[in-house]
């Protein structure tokens, strides 16, 4: 499967320009984790742990399925069991595997302020580097799914890596190659997109007239997606956001921070206090979300 | 399993009941999932619980634990009455058009023989009516009153849907719905497959409730089917290697069976297990136990075991009674025992009742423990606070804890539940000074035949006189073992059609069970495993995945009991033509001259289909039985009865009979059934079970398990919550006749009231695994709670079905 | 939709400011030379084994530290599933993905271990001790124990020891361990089917 170049599309905090001339030819990657077939086992969270050399706390059981109960450094993916009734009375046991959503327009990386600590590869792959790490927790913020954690140990900020050092050398990720039921599938975005399209006609004729893809449009589309029942209702998997969007402190970030100079910098901080504001604290309107996107899409 | 894993994805409707195989064997479930994709399967799951299996099926229906075989009775009436069965299958391939004898009867729920104070059946009227050829009557028209079919109609009449609503509390509508999906696969080209597991076993009933489900596979002509078949997933990775290999009381290797003391006699014994016809042209294929008993016998004893001896007859121990698990800890318990071994099991945490499993422990003189890791009875001596409140000083057992190696660190082959067998490598030396089991077996066998050497004894007979061919003594290689109980030619054997031809030379092995002899000529120790280490080496560690016909049969991978066939009973899967029922998955098929396709014929390879042979060779009738005759202790026709522990404390069915309300033919211990709890004092009815981040009390010891399933917990519906005043999270105390645990509550919408008989009755969960030694958080022991009664055929506690009391700790 | 706060308000100001900072004085950018984690497996060796927990009987592959070679010992340090394998097709479940701690378990005995009547710990002893003093024990029970007749028919049975065998040991462990208890005369014999 040596079909994706490592290369580099996108640097944290870089300036320099970043060299593009490859592109693989058949397009980025993509996992593709199908709701319906997953049974919740956990063989991704042990098998990711056991690749990536971490060990998580033995916790404590406080009445769910959850364990360890949310994303750490040492949890990379973690599943989030929700019990759902339907209309008609029906029970669903809801499972799905959270992590890393590996964003085509990533907000970690936006958000990001010391260079290469965060990069992203021509094949889609978000990747942390620790050694480029300064433990600001930015990251944190400019993620729409809340997913990167920072370490007590080293204060650096840990996250699914996609196994980009497996997918180097041709391998799929280890919660991939390790999930029983094929609930968890790789392979390049293009393929994974057809798949699931027969998947969810697959649903459709099994009752479920929502099924659908989750590839969020806010964040360019993601390299994680999602085959979901009930894709109207994104929200009934444990709180997969609906449109999820990068936060507007990281695009109005990244808008300033080309120019990079203190004076910019100053102004920055007036704009973005008109602009608070202006707009408000709680939200923001989506023409002012788009007009981020743009901005940022096309640095 | 009567087909195997990857078959499952040729199935049109899947049926998990009485398991969980989502959850208890992920990967194999994955055939679940294909079929799904690939053929447009259904998944319908019928269990206590909302399982993981639950959450991705089709259809799901609750269920009162213990009540299976009114919920399959009710399916094998529906079948019945609507006609929806596969005609050309049961009236050629099943017993169906049979007569019974007069004198067989069913009244009140007890079948004709019964004595109440032995509680057992005499069996005599449970049989066929002979003609004067000595074959059995049948009528085709199936009309005559006593035929198989009009009896078997009459039995189930009584199990209506809303008697299945009533006892189970299934609600109709769901009932009718499961009935109609697997009516769908009567037609001869739908296919409906079972996947079982402890969830029916682990009954006083359980043997009966997995006779329901064949008897229905049987109606709907899928036995024998690619898709089909009953498939007991079996839990540990070798326990069908263990179990064909015949570590049981009363069993010997390949399901030959160990005399009982009144068989004195060889001649007698063997004409007891050598089975005559019972219709003209049956294969009958247990006619040749003696050359597998002959040929055991010369595996074990070599030249000691010779013609003039009776093959070495009297080495074997004879019985008296079944000496299993139950039944040894009663003796422990009665002080009637001095030494245990126990060879990787842990029975403190596995067996039921843990307390009489501990005053059992205590009174033995030593216990050898041989395991990988520290498990719970190694240590039951141990001071473990509330869990185990034992004092050591009071307890004179000697213990001997013996470390072994692990999967990684030996060779060898397990079966897996597919039977197949396959070959392993070791990756890397043991810690420390972990010996394999084989080393310390050895080991410790030559140093006991030393001393008998040495001392003399009583009849040191069998042990010194025991084949010890190894080349290095105390280490047997697991290469020279798997020779052996495959078997070899002791001297060379003539061709039976052209004697000037030698089939096998002396010291050569065999290629299968056809080359055994009777007459000392050829050792084999397992009969069914023979030609797993053929002539052309060790066939088990093959590695061919290829499948030609695309059905999933791949022949070349590994090797499969018997003779690498991969679906039982595949004869059943072609009409009486010899044309597979279903063209789009053939199995085998007649060419003409042979029988041929996709797996290793399970039939006379050169019989021609229409000479009247049935499919079954291994029954004498040479069909499948319906009437199961004397094979069950409790009835020809599977009956429900109550759980010992029974939140009714009768027999819906039998309401005015207190002898039918539990098994009758269930063999109880009077201090077993002192320890019975009554739903006055526990009102909620428990089950127990496994999760699928654990592996029964080992993966305590594993790291990454417990950092994903840390700490012990009860599962609870919102209703019962509500009414103890039970908050999510909480801990809770868990009571039953025999002791109490204490674990956090896990309030779910997965466990619903159910209605039965007009009551409401609560469900609770206990997931196994936690114990006092290992890396989670230190819990109780989920046996503390179990009663101690087995299925009345082959003792499989009932730790599915009892009775306890939640409350707040 | 993400609504800017008022402390994300903030904590952007303050990043701007540190990574502007941290800019201006030229602690980057540097080239960013940023590489994936090093592939462990490549020249480790593989070997073939079974899953030992359930009867799936799933394919795995072990990778033992170093190469093979004479002075290299072996270490398991990961096992994943062989893709090869026809049922579960490089796939494990969440007990076979964690083998590799079994394997290692902290809990792993090492040394034969003797408790003595009455005591409350453990003692190391040697496998000559402790085989030894379990084949004396055996055979004083046997010997005095073993039921040659009863009621004038032969027997032949020790119903005094027992034992249980394993669940996942292998065939060839389970074969010898059947043939010597037969040959002892033992009845009160069973495995681990039914539990």
């Amino acid at each position: 499967m040596a079909l994706q170049s490592l290369d580099i599309k996108r640097r944290s905090a870089t300036t320099s320009p970043t060299p593009s001339v490859r592109e693989p030819s058949v397009g980025a990657v993509a996992k593709l984790i199908d709701v319906s077939k997953c049974i919740g086992c956990k063989a991704c969270q042990t098998a990711c742990m056991e690749w990536n050399d971490l060990r998580d706390e033995v916790g404590t059981n406080v009445g769910v399925y959850d364990n360890p109960a949310d994303l750490t450094e040492h949890s990379w993916t973690v599943m989030r069991f929700a019990e759902y009734e339907t209309p008609q009375g029906d029970l669903e046991w809801l499972i799905r595997k959270d992590g890393c959503m590996h964003c085509e327009d990533p907000g970690c990386l936006k958000a990001c302020p010391s260079p290469g600590a965060i990069v992203q590869y021509a094949n889609g792959i978000v990747d942390f580097h620790q050694e480029h790490c300064i433990g600001c927790g930015y990251c944190v913020t400019g993620c729409p799914f809340n997913v990167p954690r920072i370490s007590k140990k080293d204060h650096k900020a840990y996250k699914c890596t996609l196994c980009s050092d497996r997918v180097a050398v041709g391998q799929e990720p280890a919660c991939v190659k390790t999930c029983p039921t094929g609930a968890i599938e790789f392979g390049t975005k293009e393929v994974m997109t057809e798949h699931a399209q027969a998947r969810i006609a697959d649903l459709k004729s099994r009752g479920y007239a929502n099924a659908g893809l989750y590839d969020p449009a806010g964040v360019g589309g993601t390299h994680v997606m999602y085959v979901l029942h009930h894709a109207d209702q994104p929200t009934l998997y444990s709180g997969l956001p609906k449109d999820p969007q990068i936060s507007p402190a990281v695009s109005l970030w990244k808008g300033v921070a080309k120019p990079l100079s203190m004076a910019a910098m100053a102004l920055a901080a007036l704009v973005g206090f008109f602009h608070y504001m202006r707009v408000g604290p709680a939200e923001t309107s989506e023409e002012d979300e788009r007009n981020a996107e743009k901005e940022v899409s096309h640095e | 399993m009567t087909n195997h894993w990857v078959d499952i994805k040729n199935a049109d409707i899947i049926l998990i009941m009485g398991g969980n195989a989502a959850e208890a064997h992920p990967c194999g479930f994955k055939w679940v999932t294909e079929a799904k994709a690939h053929r447009g399967a259904k998944l319908i799951v019928v269990d206590p619980r909302f399982t993981r299996s639950a959450s991705v099926a089709d259809v799901y229906a609750p269920i009162r634990t213990g009540t299976d075989i009114v919920f399959l009775g009710g399916v094998i009436r529906y079948l019945l009455e609507k006609d929806q069965i596969q005609h050309e299958y049961v009236r050629n391939y099943t017993d169906l058009s049979f007569i019974v004898r007069e004198d067989f009867s069913f009244e009140n729920g007890l079948f004709s023989g019964y004595n109440p104070e032995k509680r057992r059946y005499d069996k005599s009227s449970w049989d066929y009516e002979r003609g004067e050829d000595g074959y059995v009557k049948t009528d085709p028209t199936l009309q005559h009153p006593r035929c198989v079919y009009q009896l078997m109609k009459q039995h189930y009449a009584r199990y209506t849907p809303e008697m299945v609503e009533r006892v189970c509390g299934t609600p109709q509508a769901k009932f009718l719905q499961i009935c109609e999906m697997l009516a769908s696969t009567a037609p001869a080209n739908r296919v409906a497959t079972i996947l079982y597991a402890l969830g029916w076993a682990q009954h006083s009933i359980g043997a009966q409730i997995i006779r329901t489900a064949a008897m229905m596979q049987l109606l709907l002509g899928n036995i024998g089917m690619p898709g089909g078949g009953i498939n007991a997933l079996r839990g540990h990775s070798n326990i069908q290697g263990l179990t064909d290999l015949g570590l049981m009381s009363n069993l010997l290797p390949g399901y030959l069976t160990l005399p009982n003391e009144a068989e004195q006699e060889l001649p007698q014994y063997l004409a007891a297990r050598t089975l005559k016809p019972l219709r003209p042209n049956q294969m009958s294929y247990w006619q040749n136990y003696p050359k597998f008993f002959v040929s055991l016998m010369k595996a074990w004893w070599g030249k000691a075991a010779t013609a003039e001896n009776n093959w070495a007859y009297d080495y074997l121990p004879k019985l008296d009674k079944p000496y299993d698990l139950l039944q040894v800890i009663e003796l422990m318990a009665q002080g009637k025992m001095n030494g245990y071994i126990c060879q990787g099991f842990n029975p403190l945490a596995a067996a039921p009742n843990k307390a009489k499993v501990l005053e059992g422990l205590a009174k033995l003189k030593y216990l050898v423990v041989m395991d990988p890791l520290a498990t719970e009875t190694s240590e039951f001596w141990r001071n473990a606070g509330e869990s185990n409140p034992v004092d050591p000083s009071k307890i004179q057992t000697e213990v001997f804890r013996l470390p072994t190696t692990c999967f990684a660190e030996e060779d060898g082959s397990l079966v897996n539940s597919g039977r197949w067998l396959q070959w392993h490598w070791k990756g890397a030396e043991p810690p420390g000074e972990a010996r394999s089991d084989i080393e310390i077996m050895a080991e410790l066998f030559l140093r006991i035949r030393e001393r008998y050497r040495r001392e003399g004894g009583v009849f040191p007979d069998p042990i010194l006189d025991l084949a010890w061919p190894y080349v290095n003594a105390a280490r047997p290689t697991p290469e020279e073992l798997a020779k052996e109980y495959s078997g070899k030619a002791l001297v060379d054997l003539p061709d039976a059609k052209d004697p000037t031809k030698i089939v096998r030379r002396a010291g050569e092995q065999l290629a299968g069970f056809a080359e055994l002899r009777d007459d000392g000529s050829t050792a084999c120790g397992c009969w069914i495993f023979a030609g797993c280490w053929g002539p052309n080496g060790n066939l088990m560690a093959r590695r061919d995945n290829s499948d030609p016909t695309g059905i999933g049969q791949t022949l070349g991978w590994a090797w499969a009991w018997p003779a690498n066939r991969r679906i039982l009973y595949n004869r059943a899967s072609a009409d009486l033509q010899g044309r597979p029922f279903d063209p789009q998955r053939k199995l085998i098929y007649w060419n003409g001259r042979a029988w041929t396709g996709a797996d290793v014929p399970d039939f006379k390879a050169d019989e021609p289909p229409d000479s009247g042979m049935g499919p079954f060779i291994m029954n004498p009738e040479g069909v499948a039985r319906f009437f199961a005759r004397a094979g069950m202790a409790e009835g020809p026709f599977p009956e429900h009865y109550e759980p010992f522990e029974t939140p009714l404390g009768y027999n819906p069915l039998h309401p005015n009979t207190p002898a039918a309300t539990s098994n009758p033919a269930a063999r109880v211990f009077a201090r077993d059934l002192a320890d019975m709890g009554k739903v006055e004092e526990f009102p909620h009815v428990a089950t127990t079970y496994r999760l699928t981040e654990h592996f029964h009390y080992w993966t305590k010891h594993v790291l990454l398990n417990n950092i994903v399933q840390p700490e012990q917990f009860v599962e609870i519906g919102e209703a019962l919550a509500k009414e103890l005043g039970i908050t999510n999270g909480q801990q809770v105390k868990v009571s039953s006749k025999r002791g109490y645990i204490k674990a956090v509550a896990l309030v779910t919408k997965r466990i619903r009231p159910l209605t039965i008989e007009g009551k409401t009755v609560h469900q609770v969960g206990i997931p196994i695994h936690w114990g006092f030694t290992g890396l989670t958080k230190p819990g109780f022991l989920a046996n503390t709670l179990t009663p101690s009664v087995g299925d009345g055929n082959i003792q499989t506690p009932e730790f599915k079905s009892f009775l306890v009391k939640v409350e707040k700790a | 939709m993400n609504g800017m706060n008022r402390r994300q308000f903030f904590k952007v100001s303050a990043a701007m400011l540190s990574g502007s900072s941290m800019a201006a004085l030229g602690l980057a950018p540097q080239t960013a030379l940023a590489e994936v984690r090093q592939y462990k497996l490549a020249r480790m060796t593989e070997t073939r084994n079974t899953c030992p927990y359930c009867s799936v009987g799933c394919g795995i592959l072990m990778y033992g530290l170093g190469d093979g070679a004479k002075n290299a010992k072996a270490t398991i340090v990961h096992i994943e599933g062989d893709a090869d394998h026809p049922v579960n097709r490089g796939t494990l479940c969440p007990k076979g993905a964690s083998l590799i701690d079994f394997i290692h378990s902290p809990n792993r005995l090492k040394q034969p271990q003797y408790r003595a009547p009455g005591s409350d710990k453990w003692q190391t002893i040697s496998w000559d001790e402790a085989l030894d003093r379990i084949a004396a024990l055996m055979k004083a029970d046997r010997d005095a124990n073993f039921v040659e007749k009863t009621e004038g028919k032969t027997v032949n049975r020790w119903l005094t020891t027992g034992m249980l065998a394993a669940s996942a040991s292998s065939n060839e462990t389970a074969y010898l361990t059947h043939k010597i208890v037969r040959s002892l005369g033992m009845l009160a014999f069973d495995n681990q089917a039914r539990v």
